[in-house]
């Protein structure tokens, strides 16, 4: 198993957890993936890279260090972003009563080894 | 049936779930199928209903089928879920415009302007619309309607029972302006408000060396809830509601106090995140008091 797909299973497994993915930061592509059915690999890949981008940005600018970890909370769920080493970030969809505490442990360490 | 509609038909009963009901009662549409249409858009919308697509595709087939109020309703939908799509801004416009307030019509094609600067039906459409409003306002004695839907010309085709969709975004404060909305909130430091073009209206953000970087910050975040209702929409999530930052020198919550504006508060590392997020949370209702205050 690759590390990206260690780091997938360790993320699906937190309660609540919809699918994760690693992407590439700079273009969006999936490198691997785990998701349930209907959620849309490809679109949450480039969105959250995007917004992930644009957020590293917004932290340059305000003279601070890169984010560690994103959560785009919505009406019905979230999506985490980490950003790993290697212009890579780990992201993962997450339903309304997901335990997002866990995720985020699980995320955090998991991109500390996407090295 | 066609073959395309055939396979999207099958796609959408093999996975009900999905969004392959946006293509079905699209194409349907376009074949003048308006009451299938308009019945796979509504079985989607019943599991969708924080999805400004499923709302927009509505919104064209009410007006197809000529229920111009239903239409109205359905766009006002759209853009509270997400107030700068296109779409919905383009086809209040023209109802706007059928309903004879080519003021309201030109607002909502400046907002559409400015969310897709590259469409150029928007521009065409504008040049349209102010060259028939100044040809009309010629021809009339009195100064045109008022900006009420209800004021409309031809009740029969008028949104006139609907509410107005949201506000188009106000000029930046002047100096004659009250105060900071954050001024009596934790001394009202690192509390950025921002517009939907990246400017700050109020607040400030100095760097942990002491250097003032609202104006920079403000830049970057422009078009970032846009971006975040487009990445929730998409994934079936809902309207966004915050997004946390946590880098190890700082924690960072972006919120938004209204449909054109965001707010983001910094706090060291040290304080919880959730604090950060309920400080968030009240700076930006004095935000929206603040700006209905201003404009």
């Amino acid at each position: 198993m690759t590390a990206a797909q260690t780091a997938l299973d360790r993320v699906t497994r937190v309660p609540g957890v919809r699918g994760a993915l690693v992407a590439s930061a700079g273009d969006g592509l999936v490198v691997a993936e785990q998701l349930m059915d209907g959620v849309d690999g490809r679109a949450a890949a480039a969105l959250a890279g995007s917004l992930v981008g644009r957020l590293v940005r917004t932290a340059d600018g305000a003279g601070r260090r890169p984010p560690a970890f994103v959560q785009l909370r919505a009406e019905r769920g979230s999506i985490l972003a980490a950003p790993c080493p290697n212009d890579l970030v780990l992201i993962a969809v997450v339903g309304p009563d997901a335990n997002v505490g866990l995720a985020r442990l699980e995320m955090l360490d998991a991109a500390g080894r996407l090295d | 049936m066609t073959e395309d509609i055939r396979t999207l038909t099958t796609r959408l009963a093999e996975e009900p779930g999905s969004l392959a009901f946006l293509e079905l009662a699209e194409a349907l549409r376009r074949r003048g199928q308006l009451e299938a249409a308009g019945k796979v858009a509504r079985g989607g919308l019943s599991k969708y209903p924080g999805l400004a697509d499923a709302h927009d595709l509505m919104a064209r087939i009410l007006s197809d089928q000529g229920d111009l109020a239903g239409a109205f309703d359905a766009w006002a939908d759209a853009l509270r879920i997400d107030p700068m799509r296109t779409g919905a801004l383009k086809g209040i416009a023209f109802l706007y415009f059928r309903a004879g307030q080519a003021d309201a019509a030109i607002e909502h094609l400046q907002r559409a302007a400015e969310a897709d600067p590259d469409d150029e039906s928007i521009a065409q459409a504008l040049v349209k619309v102010r060259r028939e409003s100044r040809s009309v306002s010629h021809r009339t004695v009195e100064p045109a309607a008022g900006p009420e839907p209800a004021a409309a010309t031809d009740p029969a085709s008028a949104p006139a029972s609907s509410p107005a969709p949201s506000p188009v975004p106000s000029p930046l404060p002047d100096a004659a302006e009250p105060g900071s909305p954050f001024a009596e909130m934790d001394g009202g430091r690192s509390l950025v408000l921002v517009d939907a073009n990246g400017l700050r209206l109020a607040g400030s953000l100095p760097s942990p060396s002491g250097e003032e970087t609202g104006d920079r910050v403000a830049a970057q975040l422009a078009g970032v809830s846009r971006e975040a209702a487009r990445a929730t929409r998409l994934l079936g999530l809902g309207t966004w509601q915050s997004i946390t930052l946590e880098s190890s020198d700082g924690h960072f919550v972006l919120v938004r106090p209204t449909g054109e504006t965001v707010l983001l508060a910094a706090r060291e590392q040290s304080l919880p995140m959730a604090r950060v997020v309920l400080l968030a949370e009240r700076a930006a209702r004095a935000a929206k008091q603040w700006l209905e205050q201003v404009r």
